[in-house]
């Protein structure tokens, strides 16, 4: 136990200088959200409203910020995956080091990446002429309930990563998450989608994240008058803490599994 | 004392009984071969030894320490190469090996000169600071041995170590292994090559369907398969029986295999060359004409068959 904190930062330690040595790879990664932003605040924004008025940029970019928390899924996924095929975890296993340090760093790591990340996001959103209008404690409210969801998202991802176990079986997963986050609030208000997909939309965890995060910034494109829609700040905490309730477990159990 | 025992392993998945009650001891100091085909459960055991499979019945020690009951106990004293080279790409040579003798505990500054030493010992100092992915295929495993090696481990398991590369990567592992044996670390490797068993180790058993099936040195396994082999390759189909009766005759043949399409018959020997001397009068009094006549080691298809065929 007491190598548990040590084997942990050591696993931190090797994505770290995976970075250092992957420069252009990790700009590549903070760079991809940034093109997404700029691709639907300025070449599909024109044509988009947002429900109960207000501009469109302030409604896209928190939800935007959203969006990149949840697609971290899909890094965290790959690069379990990496080292379950590469054989790293099973060396990782038959050394004498805190087993669960394989998992602890990879999450450290992860959501230091996020955090950059979303660091990168908040400083092309202000770029971009995006402000928020709360308070200074608003906006770390703001910014812990984005960090939230990508802990909910890493775990899903951990877990995913060790039941697909397989590169092909990832790229389905990856194309699968697309409709997932799409059927959301983060692009388009789920007023003006068809009613039974704007339900859908509405209860999805990212469109939870992304009202809370808007309501905190004080930015447009919070209303509606479904349940999940005045509770958003309450569902924001509920559904990250929900998938990690059930994603963490599961992990941990298929990790052991492994010796099976 | 004994490097490994294992008793009576069994591990099913499903239907599949990949550990069928396997039987085997490893001395202290020798390099022990695994050797039988895909499927055959060597992966399954090496896996077991190393902690990585949970045992399900049997027994397993691993240098007096039972693999069941205290795995992180067997995990500080062993070393696995496991069947894909388990390294960052990213990464240097060097900041691999640092990274785990960090995970082994060896602390900061032996850390870093354990992976200086390995990288001089495996003749991989040069490129020590380039990323792994600029290394070839030989250098690779070279570097994932040096990996398996930082705690100097009592027992080291080798699974498949030279599957998938190239004979030049090949004649580089084996030598790094042959330096390692030297030094009285006690070695227990899989492999679905015959002669790699027959380079590296002092002894082999071969497994099928997850258990020995024979146990021995090389020389023991191969006079037990007939040992060598002669082919000839008859330039006129219509030869072949004739070629097939020839071959039955020369003293001390085994049973002939022929094969129409390849226009080949086949026969283990007892002795090498005073088969050749009859089997080519015969065939010149016979007058066959011959493409190609061969003496050859039994490919593992052979032992498999004679073992399996005995067994």
């Amino acid at each position: 136990m007491g190598w548990w904190l040590a084997d942990s930062w050591s696993m931190t330690r090797r994505e770290l200088a995976r970075w250092a040595r992957q420069p252009a790879q990790v700009i590549v990664g903070l760079a991809f959200p940034v093109m997404f932003l700029v691709v639907f605040a300025y070449l599909l924004g024109g044509g988009m409203r947002v429900a109960g008025g207000g501009d469109y940029r302030e409604f896209l970019i928190p939800g935007m910020f959203a969006l990149t928390m949840a697609w971290g899924l899909e890094a965290t996924m790959a690069a379990l995956t990496q080292d379950l095929n590469k054989g790293a975890i099973d060396r990782f296993r038959s050394m004498p080091m805190a087993p669960s340090a394989v998992l602890v760093g990879r999450c450290i790591a992860d959501m230091l990446q996020s955090v950059l990340g979303l660091a990168v996001m908040i400083g092309a959103g202000l770029a971009m002429g995006w402000r928020w209008h709360g308070s200074f404690g608003e906006v770390l409210a703001a910014v812990g309930l984005l960090l939230l969801l990508r802990f909910a998202m890493l775990w899903c991802g951990i877990w995913l990563g060790l039941i697909a176990g397989r590169p092909e079986l990832i790229m389905s997963i990856q194309i699968l998450i697309w409709p997932i986050v799409f059927t959301s609030g983060v692009l388009a208000s789920p007023a003006f989608m068809p009613g039974w997909l704007g339900a859908i939309a509405e209860w999805n965890p990212i469109t939870a994240t992304a009202a809370a995060v808007r309501d905190l910034f004080g930015n447009p494109g919070v209303q509606g008058t479904s349940w999940a829609a005045e509770n958003a700040h309450l569902l924001a905490v509920v559904w990250p803490i929900t998938l990690v309730a059930v994603a963490f477990p599961m992990a941990a159990a298929r990790f052991r599994a492994l010796s099976r | 004392m004994a490097a490994v025992v294992v008793s009576e392993l069994r591990k099913t998945y499903g239907k599949t009984k990949a550990l069928d009650g396997l039987n085997l001891t490893v001395p202290v100091g020798t390099v022990h071969a695994v050797l039988g085909p895909n499927g055959a459960g060597k992966s399954t055991l090496i896996r077991t030894l190393a902690t990585l499979l949970r045992v399900e019945s049997g027994r397993a020690e691993v240098t007096g320490v039972d693999v069941a009951r205290d795995p992180d106990e067997v995990r500080r004293r062993i070393g696995l190469l496991g069947q894909h080279a388990a390294l960052d790409e990213d990464l240097s040579g060097w900041q691999n090996l640092e990274l785990f003798g960090r995970l082994y505990h060896l602390g900061a500054r032996r850390a870093a000169a354990r992976a200086d030493e390995l990288l001089e010992r495996f003749e991989l100092a040069g490129t020590g600071r380039k990323a792994v992915k600029a290394y070839s295929g030989g250098m690779r495993r070279r570097l994932d041995l040096a990996a398996s090696l930082i705690i100097q481990p009592q027992v080291l398991f080798l699974d498949e170590p030279t599957t998938g590369l190239d004979p030049r990567g090949r004649t580089e592992v084996w030598g790094a292994l042959r330096s390692l044996v030297g030094g009285g670390t006690t070695v227990m490797l899989t492999t679905q090559y015959l002669e790699e068993a027959d380079q590296l180790a002092d002894r082999i058993c071969v497994v099928d369907h997850g258990r020995v099936i024979a146990d021995g040195t090389a020389d023991q396994l191969k006079a037990k398969v007939g040992g060598d082999r002669i082919d000839v390759v008859v330039h006129d189909a219509g030869d072949l029986r004739a070629a097939a009766a020839a071959l039955a005759e020369v003293p001390g043949a085994g049973a002939v295999d022929s094969d129409e399409d390849d226009r080949v018959v086949s026969a283990p020997v007892a002795d090498r060359m005073s088969a050749l001397s009859h089997l080519m009068r015969a065939l010149q009094e016979a007058g066959i004409d011959v493409d190609d006549l061969a003496v050859r080691r039994p490919t593992l298809d052979e032992v498999f068959i004679q073992l399996t065929g005995a067994a």
